[in-house]
């Protein structure tokens, strides 16, 4: 039972992380159709820039809960520019093309990414301090939580609160949710499809680096090449969940942390990878577009 | 005629599809408060005419001139803010948004929607009141033509431009929507109609204009057009 308690508390955290990500790899495929391969060498360049600015905006003082929110402010900002240059640059000059040049140039731009980081900031592995957050440890029944994790689980449940609230009771996320139905009758009603599709680029490149920043205060190692498992994760919890449905990726990142963690936990760490596309073949199996995503049938 | 009372005005038009000319020069034009129609059979550029009026297509040349303002290069969402709203063919409703979301997305360029718009539209399409919280995509075929309509009354628009609004509609249906066009126009809307049906099109409309292959072949008042030969053997389905 110790485990059990221990390894949910793992898996929501990591999930919580997944869900994070998972959420800009949905939000691009609903609108655009696209799978936004670069999204989780983003998620790396977050945690390479949230980094950089910790040490040499904030080095000297001391580390406040306060400043590290200046932190996670700064390099959201700064990811989510990236992530609108992102997709003016790669992905906007092919929205007329056929899909299969948009995912070339998808994985094009993760490269680009991944080198970019790689020059910048060497191919060692960087260590985040360790005194980002308190290091305070609850002890509940045998089961530890630190304050890391406590942050990371809080702080993605608003976010997905925020956004929830945003897509579903507002104008603005009624128009991408139109957006992403029918982008020509969207354009009838007077929506500005690039700028929908501006927004979606800055909401899922911010969570994004959010998720960086947390992966870099939680685990410490970073290095260039990280965005690839932690988007390939990402990206299957998206899948698990239906991809382009918001609550999918939430409930699917969650899904695939807490089964990673009981696997980890009561198998072996080594086969989590595995098991985790034996689940996603599974769901595919019975569920083909996802947990969540469903197809109601349009009348003709 | 006196050049403010033209609302919208199309010089020589030509526009394609890749190598294919599927519009090859027309011109027309809607005086404010009147109801056109455009008649024509499958293929005869109808649509393609309406997409690049509202922006959705682009022409190869000529000039659209909305409200005295040239709007042939204007991107769509646009457009709709300079006081043209497009339903388009086969409904195109959101299907996973409720009926009311849709409605409120008609009024996406408004700072607010117009409740007394949206009261007006329950009052003349009231099936859209029962189905308020209903996803669109579960409505019936004539209950989503009904939507489509009142999203694109949403915002108060000059022009309203109707893609075929009774394809594929029960006769019932067909006379309750056109019913709610003709209040749509007596409230003062404008209104540029494409119809296959052309004999409840032309009951409705001022003057009406038949596009063959591309090129207006007969334009009219409808009373014109409805006794007119070739068009009551083409279009009405009047034996010779």
């Amino acid at each position: 039972m110790d485990i059990f308690l221990q390894q949910l508390i793992n898996g929501l955290t990591v999930g919580s992380l997944y869900a994070l990500v998972a959420l800009g790899y949905t939000m691009v495929y609903g609108v655009m159709k696209l799978i936004n391969f670069a999204h989780g060498d983003l998620v790396a360049l977050s945690a390479f820039a949230g980094l950089t600015i910790y040490v040499q905006i904030f080095g000297e003082a001391k580390s406040s809960l306060f400043l590290v929110l200046g932190v996670f402010i700064i390099t959201a900002l700064l990811i989510a520019v990236v992530g609108v240059l992102l997709e003016r640059l790669a992905y906007r000059p092919l929205r007329m093309a056929p899909r299969l040049s948009a995912v070339v140039s998808a994985l094009g731009a993760s490269l680009v990414i991944q080198n970019a980081i790689m020059l910048i900031w060497g191919p060692n592995m960087k260590i985040f301090p360790s005194n980002l957050f308190p290091s305070t440890i609850w002890t509940v029944h045998n089961v530890v939580f630190t304050f890391t994790q406590v942050m990371i689980m809080g702080v993605s449940a608003v976010l997905m609160i925020g956004l929830y609230i945003f897509i579903n009771k507002t104008k603005m996320g009624t128009a991408i949710r139109a957006t992403a139905i029918d982008q020509d009758a969207a354009k009838l009603m007077g929506i500005n499809v690039n700028r929908v599709i501006m927004i979606i680029f800055i909401i899922g490149s911010s969570l994004g680096a959010v998720a960086g920043l947390f992966i870099g205060i939680n685990y410490r190692g970073i290095t260039f090449d990280m965005g690839w498992m932690y988007g390939l994760n990402a990206f299957v919890a998206a899948i698990m969940g239906g991809i382009g449905n918001i609550p999918g990726a939430m409930f699917g990142g969650i899904l695939l942390g807490l089964f990673n963690a009981m696997i980890s936990g009561y198998i072996s760490s080594e086969w989590a990878q595995t098991f985790t596309f034996v689940l996603l073949i599974v769901i595919l199996i019975f569920r083909p577009t996802g947990i969540l995503g469903e197809t109601i049938a349009e009348k003709v | 005629m006196s050049e403010n009372k033209i609302l919208l005005e199309i010089k020589d038009l030509h526009v394609s599809y890749g190598a294919i000319k599927a519009i090859k020069g027309i011109d027309l034009h809607v005086n404010k408060g009147e109801v056109v129609a455009i008649l024509g059979a499958n293929g005869a550029g109808k649509t393609t005419t309406l997409r690049t009026i509202s922006g959705l297509l682009r022409s190869n040349s000529g000039e659209i001139l909305f409200n005295g303002k040239n709007i042939t290069k204007t991107p769509a969402h646009n457009i709709v803010n300079l006081g043209m709203s497009h339903s388009p063919e086969g409904r195109r409703v959101f299907g996973t948004l409720s009926t009311e979301e849709n409605l409120l997305m008609g009024a996406y360029i408004l700072k607010k929607y117009d409740p007394k718009t949206l009261d007006w539209i329950y009052n003349i399409l009231p099936r859209l009141k029962e189905r308020r919280k209903q996803l669109a995509g579960t409505l019936s075929g004539g209950e989503q033509q009904m939507l489509a309509i009142g999203r694109s009354i949403m915002s108060n628009p000059k022009l309203l431009i109707l893609d075929e609004p009774s394809l594929g509609l029960a006769p019932v249906l067909v006379k309750v929507i056109f019913k709610a066009i003709k209040e749509i126009s007596k409230s003062g809307v404008t209104v540029l109609l494409v119809e296959q049906n052309a004999k409840a099109a032309l009951k409705l409309a001022d003057r009406g204009y038949v596009l063959e292959l591309g090129k207006i072949s007969y334009e009219g008042s409808s009373e014109e057009l409805l006794n007119s030969k070739t068009i009551q053997e083409a279009y009405l389905g009047k034996k010779k």
